[in-house]
């Protein structure tokens, strides 16, 4: 189905999210629709798909004029949407969420729909259980799910709205070939992305939009800084982290044991110096998270030892003691979830600045306070104000919040996926921050599912696999095809014998 | 205890659980579509004196429940239109709606006070009725009491076996998908909401018209504390619901026995016993130390039995949707 959006205009409240924007997508092409957090993107193919109404502009599909103004209106027309965070029901089986919103007659008849589903499940190599409740799938698998449950409605046009984010490389190897078969059937697909790699894979055009607006479109093959351009209205350069070691050891770690329910880790020694980057690699769960809280004094060890340099300049034993003497150690902590761990969702920016600082009698200094929030928002980019809730900032922004809120000196940072979600910007934003702290003295150890990230910011990798760990490897001894390896559990020998001594 | 004595205190437990069945599975539909309407004891109070009001001026049952079902779906359309439409407080609005359906219920209605009227009529099941033990039990009742065995049954198939029964469920469960889906959350809220009221407005007139036979002040209070409460320990099931509304039959149809065999102990203890069984029940179904005991069991039989147990709430409960 041909799509043309014309002059479309939304805004919430004060803030203009698409502005004067059009956009044609012709049948059996697949349109990527590309532009940094917060660029306007959902918002665009929102409105197409009835799920917004919008406050001015036309939608026309196949040539007439369609009036999308429910997401009923939209699978009427033909237009089904793949939501960012899938909209369905956890609690219900497969079934039942590919039936919920079909038509038919009063009974579900269970057996019929069955059989349609895998009906069309069929040629794509979906493989769903249709009685496991939803709640259970990947979120892969929950995509596969709502696609299948859309082409079901008969839709002409698919939008998918950042689909690569947080599923498997083998099921967006399984998506990308599905959307180009559907394509290949005369659909049109829409897809939006802040990835460029995903898009000039996947795509045949596309539109690029920043600050609400449509601000280029390309066919592709079209060169890469061409887009990055146009995404952010110049060039970008990756920061190159230089050598940031010291000889001081800010972290001494021996033979510590830590476990939860699932999974016990072990590490024999880790001995961190001033300024260096340790990346932690692994598939998640394999039990870098334990050793993240562990090292925040959060988690406490079963067995081992663990010594921090303390502000006067030598080490000090911590094991056991509280999280809270860890933090006046210089300890910090930025967890992947940020909105449930990191920060409190309903509190503003200044709020936050209240909490961090020290107790200092019963009532709130507003003014200093609101001072420290207006220089943190400033010195660290925010786009927010002082008073608005962290709730409401982009992930982007919300990781910014919380690098400004980290303590001052600072011995020791632990990250969890430091940049995830967040566009390239953002991304190189944070890390050229973390180099300047790593400059000043400040170590670093993260976790990241980006094996590029990784390579590209470590000093050192300890990799985790299967509740076993490696010795520390120096980076440049290292390739992303190696580290592939030892994910995959070729750990080397220093590993085994560790297993095996257990 | 003799056999006859069972049957006499099962019987009275069915009799006396029935308004709670109405009640437990109007506020059941109502929950499952998103919504909380807190007013229940209200709602009851002032259906059950209004309902008795109806029936005694045209000496009509079935007018009676007619005026019930309009008070309990005007009272819920209260709760629907601050909740939905003005998108306030479901629990204060609902809670505010309780006290003030009690209050105004007992002014109202101060005229018709014991004041004697038609009551729903026995109707026994030629044949069946002969039947032992169950005869006696299941049918030599009231068309009421059928009714509420045919409403389990039915509000069962229509959740778990009907399309727009799945996409109640989804509106209570994920409001955003089920209107991506092309659901006007709205308007099944609304509708969903209007009819658990319209249902708890009959359980106050199966009180005032059958089961409690006329009209005192606050003759019911409680009652919609307690339908709300057997909600939860029915896990937002309606047959869940029903068998914990006949447990607390039972439970009451005791104490009366037990009232009249033990002499020392003061009345109050008794009427007020069942309330105190009803919560140490729902402490015990949901407290950890079952978790712990269940955790000796295979898996094989405990999942079963936890989900059972653990019906978690409907996620979007009380939440207000906002569509742009």
């Amino acid at each position: 189905m041909n799509v043309e959006l014309q002059h479309i205009y939304k805004s919430f409240g004060a803030v203009q999210a698409n502005v004067d924007v059009s956009l044609s997508v012709q049948a059996g092409t697949i349109h990527g629709l590309l532009g940094e957090n917060g660029a306007g993107k959902s918002t665009l193919v929102k409105i197409l798909s009835g799920f917004i109404t919008r406050d001015k502009g036309a939608i026309l599909l196949d040539g007439a004029p369609a009036d999308v103004r429910t997401p009923a209106n939209g699978i009427r027309a033909g237009v089904g949407m793949l939501h960012q965070d899938p909209l369905d029901f956890p609690p219900l089986t497969v079934l039942d969420n590919f039936t919920a919103g079909r038509a038919g007659g009063l009974f579900l008849r269970r057996g019929a729909a069955a059989r349609d589903f895998r009906a069309l499940a069929e040629p794509f190599n979906f493989a769903l259980d249709i009685d496991e409740q939803v709640g259970n799938l990947t979120m892969g698998e929950r995509q596969q799910l709502e696609i299948l449950r859309l082409l079901s409605l008969g839709v002409r046009t698919l939008i998918l709205d950042e689909p690569t984010t947080g599923i498997s490389a083998s099921q967006k190897t399984a998506l990308f070939s599905a959307l180009k078969t559907l394509a290949g059937q005369g659909k049109s697909i829409i897809f939006v992305s802040h990835k460029l790699e995903d898009v000039e894979e996947l795509c045949d055009q596309v539109t690029v939009m920043r600050a609400g607006q449509v601000v280029g479109s390309a066919a592709i093959p079209c060169p890469t800084q061409q887009l990055v351009s146009m995404m952010f209205g110049r060039e970008l350069a990756a920061p190159v982290k230089p050598p940031t070691c010291q000889d001081d050891v800010a972290l001494c770690v021996e033979n510590l044991v830590v476990g939860d329910d699932r999974i016990d880790v072990r590490v024999d020694e880790l001995t961190v110096k001033r300024g260096e980057v340790i990346g932690l690699a692994g598939l998640e769960g394999s039990g870098q998270r334990l050793l993240l809280l562990t090292c925040a004094g959060i988690l406490r060890p079963a067995g081992g030892r663990l010594a921090v340099r303390t502000a006067g300049g030598n080490l000090q034993d911590m094991t056991g003691r509280p999280y809270h003497d860890y933090q006046k150690a210089g300890v910090g902590y930025l967890p992947a979830d940020r909105l449930r761990e990191g920060l409190i969702w309903g509190l503003s920016i200044q709020e936050h600045v209240v909490l961090r600082a020290p107790a200092n009698g019963l009532f709130v200094n507003r003014a200093a306070s609101r001072a420290v929030a207006d220089q943190s928002i400033q010195k660290f980019n925010i786009r927010g104000k002082a008073d608005t809730r962290v709730g409401q900032l982009s992930g982007g922004n919300q990781q910014r919040t919380q690098l400004a809120l980290l303590p001052s000196p600072l011995q020791l940072v632990l990250m969890e996926h430091p940049t995830r979600g967040l566009d390239i910007e953002s991304t190189m934003w944070v890390w050229r921050q973390l180099i300047e702290r790593c400059k000043g003295g400040t170590s670093i150890i993260f976790a990241s599912s980006d094996l590029d990230e990784i390579v590209q910011y470590s000093d050192r990798v300890i990799v985790f696999s299967g509740g076993r760990v490696s010795a520390p490897i120096e980076t440049a001894a290292l390739t992303a095809n190696k580290l592939g390896e030892m994910i995959g559990g070729k750990l080397g020998d220093r590993a085994a014998a560790a297993v095996a001594a257990n | 205890m003799d056999l006859n004595q069972l049957v006499v205190i099962l019987a009275t437990a069915i009799a006396t659980a029935t308004p709670l069945v109405f009640a437990g599975i109007g506020e059941t539909i109502t929950e499952r579509a998103g919504v909380i309407n807190l007013s229940a004891d209200g709602t009851i109070l002032m259906a059950a004196m209004t309902g008795f009001a109806a029936a005694l001026a045209t000496n009509n049952v079935l007018v009676g429940f007619i005026a019930a079902a309009i008070v309990g779906a005007a009272f819920a359309s209260i709760v629907a239109f601050g909740a939905i439409t003005l998108k306030q407080s479901q629990v204060a609005i609902g809670f505010v709606l309780a006290l003030l359906g009690a209050d105004l219920s007992s002014f109202l209605g101060n005229p018709i006070v014991l004041v004697p009227g038609p009551t729903v009529p026995a109707w026994n099941i030629p044949l069946l009725q002969d039947i032992p033990v169950l005869g006696r039990l299941f049918f030599q009742s009231d068309p009421l009491v059928y009714a509420s065995y045919v409403l389990i049954i039915v509000v069962w198939i229509f959740f778990y076996r009907t399309r727009p029964g799945l996409l109640l469920r989804s509106v209570g469960e994920q409001p955003a998908a089920a209107f991506a889906r092309g659901s006007n959350v709205v308007r099944l809220r609304y509708l969903y909401t209007l009819l658990g009221g319209a249902l708890m407005g009959i359980a106050g007139a199966a009180f005032s018209l059958d089961f409690k036979a006329g009209w005192s002040n606050r003759s019911t209070a409680g009652y919609g504390w307690i339908a709300l409460a057997i909600v939860i320990f029915g896990g937002w099931n309606p047959l869940r619901v029903a068998i914990g509304a006949y447990f607390f039959g039972i439970l009451q149809s005791l104490a009366s026995v037990a009232q009249s065999n033990i002499q020392n102990v003061p009345t109050q203890v008794f009427s007020v016993a069942p309330f105190v069984l009803m919560i140490l029940v729902l402490v015990l179904t949901s407290g950890e130390w079952l978790d712990n005991l269940l955790a000796r069991l295979p898996v094989g039989v405990r999942r079963p039995i936890l989900r059972a147990l653990r019906q978690p709430a409907p996620a979007a409960l009380g939440k207000i949707f906002e569509q742009d």
